[in-house]
């Protein structure tokens, strides 16, 4: 399950997600939507309450520093930041 | 040419120097010497350089006043009051005002500072003033900031006990962002420039969507890059939001006034980057249960339908039709079958009536009570007339209890008897 979603939803970022989800309750509370097109709503707002859940669970915050070479290209390097 | 009293030439010069702009509101530089104190607190003293003397006087509220200030200029928001010594190099702001009784005009003191630290307020005030016309500062220009950032960028100096602090807040409150430093000097010669390209290699780079620019606290010299034009430039520039978060509390520097949103410390300008993780769970959960209620809400409305329309349904279901047909082919059948056996019966008695009248007419009773049927022998033919009969005719003459086999040997007809039996 958690593997499921985690490959619907790769890549979108925690706002991303919340979003959809908000979406999905805006979505069901107009009402006008058939039972199934309801349900789906529901159902994808559930999976996105779980990823997001999921997101905050098992993020670790992430420090890289930006550098630029001599020509000015700008890449991103790890920073070792002690917790 | 006018003839005027010492009065009013001293009146005309005091409107004159009252009324300049630029002496209502000056800096000057110069040498403390001649230095007293009244009695009531006051400080008299004289400015002087190598070829003029200014009279300066420093009210006690003044003096009193900068001891414990929230100045907008950082370091000296708490100073100890200036004690003015002879021969030291100040820095004064005050206004000019003229005594006409006794002919004098002075530097009414309003901002004093030693030469060094008050050149460098000279230069801010002047650059803050100049940038603010500009429109710098202007509130209508600061961006919201975003609600929930992926990505915070830090402009910084990577050893700074400042990135640690703020990396400590955005572990606790909020580790799904990411944080990408622009690593820069915070102080010192080339700072302002490192820290003005940092911000726009963030910009330039583009994944940060927020900007922090933070410098621990520090003296006035130390926090000095902030207060310069091209960091003010950068972030004015900088198509992300800048949070600033330099030195304490109370310091605010150039780059406080252009930011869109000034933080106190760095850490509160971390905690300002990004909101709590605790809020998301709970905005994540009341999304969740708002769905559930929806949905609820929804299933529930669909049930009273359907138990509705269930209703409906028995109500004009042809079930109900059917099974009234099938009673009234019940009766049908019923009613048909009583009157076939009525008829059955009435046949029956009909069957049995005839019977009896048949056997009335039978003529065997006839034989019984003593009459005979007389056939001709030839062709069975029953003899009703001596007509039928010729003589030497073989008749059958049958009796109650058997036949006679007999001749007629002579006819003889009666006259009126027709149909009479021979």
């Amino acid at each position: 399950m958690a593997t499921q979603e985690q490959a619907e939803f790769a890549g979108l970022t925690f706002e991303e997600a919340f979003e959809r989800l908000e979406q999905a309750v805006s979505a069901l509370d107009t009402g006008d939507l058939s039972l199934d097109e309801a349900l789906a709503h529901f159902e994808e707002g559930m999976k996105l309450a779980r990823y997001c859940g999921r997101l905050l669970d098992n993020a670790e915050l992430r420090v890289q520093q930006l550098l630029a070479d001599n020509t000015g290209l700008l890449t991103l390097a790890p920073f070792e930041s002690e917790p | 040419m006018q003839l005027l009293q010492v009065s009013q030439l001293t009146r005309y010069l005091k409107e004159v120097l009252e009324s300049d702009p630029l002496l209502q509101d000056v800096w000057v530089q110069g040498e403390v010497s001649n230095s007293t104190q009244s009695a009531a607190g006051h400080q008299y003293f004289t400015l002087k350089d190598e070829t003029a003397q200014l009279r300066c006087v420093l009210f006690r509220r003044v003096s009193a006043a900068r001891s414990n200030r929230a100045s907008l200029f950082a370091p000296l928001s708490a100073p100890p009051p200036l004690v003015l010594r002879d021969g030291m190099a100040v820095l004064a702001r005050g206004r000019l005002a003229l005594y006409e009784n006794r002919g004098t005009y002075e530097l009414i003191v309003e901002e004093i500072e030693e030469a060094g630290v008050g050149l460098l307020h000279l230069r801010f005030e002047q650059l803050k003033q100049r940038l603010e016309a500009e429109g710098l500062f202007d509130e209508g220009r600061k961006r919201p900031l975003p609600r929930w950032p992926a990505v915070v960028g830090i402009v910084t100096s990577p050893q700074a006990a400042a990135l640690r602090d703020m990396l400590r807040v955005l572990r606790t409150r909020c580790p799904l962002v990411q944080v990408i430093l622009a690593p820069t000097l915070v102080q010192g010669e080339g700072a302002a420039s490192q820290i003005a390209v940092a911000i726009d290699r963030l910009n330039a780079h583009g994944a940060a969507e927020v900007i922090i620019v933070a410098r621990g606290g520090g003296s006035v010299e130390e926090l000095w890059a902030f207060n310069e034009e091209e960091v003010a430039r950068a972030i004015y520039r900088s198509r992300l939001p800048v949070i600033t978060g330099v030195g304490h509390e109370t310091d605010f520097t150039i780059a406080d006034f252009v930011a869109d949103y000034r933080a106190s410390t760095p850490t509160a300008a971390a905690a300002a980057a990004v909101p709590d993780a605790a809020e998301w769970r709970r905005s994540v959960a009341d999304a969740e249960e708002r769905l559930a209620e929806l949905i609820e809400g929804r299933l529930e409305l669909l049930r009273g339908q359907l138990s509705g329309q269930r209703r409906d349904l028995i109500r004009s279901s042809p079930l109900a039709r059917l099974v009234q047909a099938r009673q009234q082919i019940d009766e049908a059948t019923r009613t048909l079958s009583e009157r076939l056996d009525h008829l059955l019966v009435m046949r029956r008695e009909r069957l049995r009536g005839a019977v009896l009248h048949l056997n009335s007419l039978s003529p065997l009773l006839t034989i019984a009570r003593g009459y005979a049927v007389v056939r001709r022998e030839a062709d069975g033919q029953t003899v009703t007339s001596v007509r039928q009969v010729e003589a030497g005719d073989e008749l059958d003459i049958q009796l109650r209890d058997g036949h006679i086999r007999s001749v007629a040997w002579q006819l003889e007809e009666e006259q009126n008897g027709d149909a009479g039996a021979g």
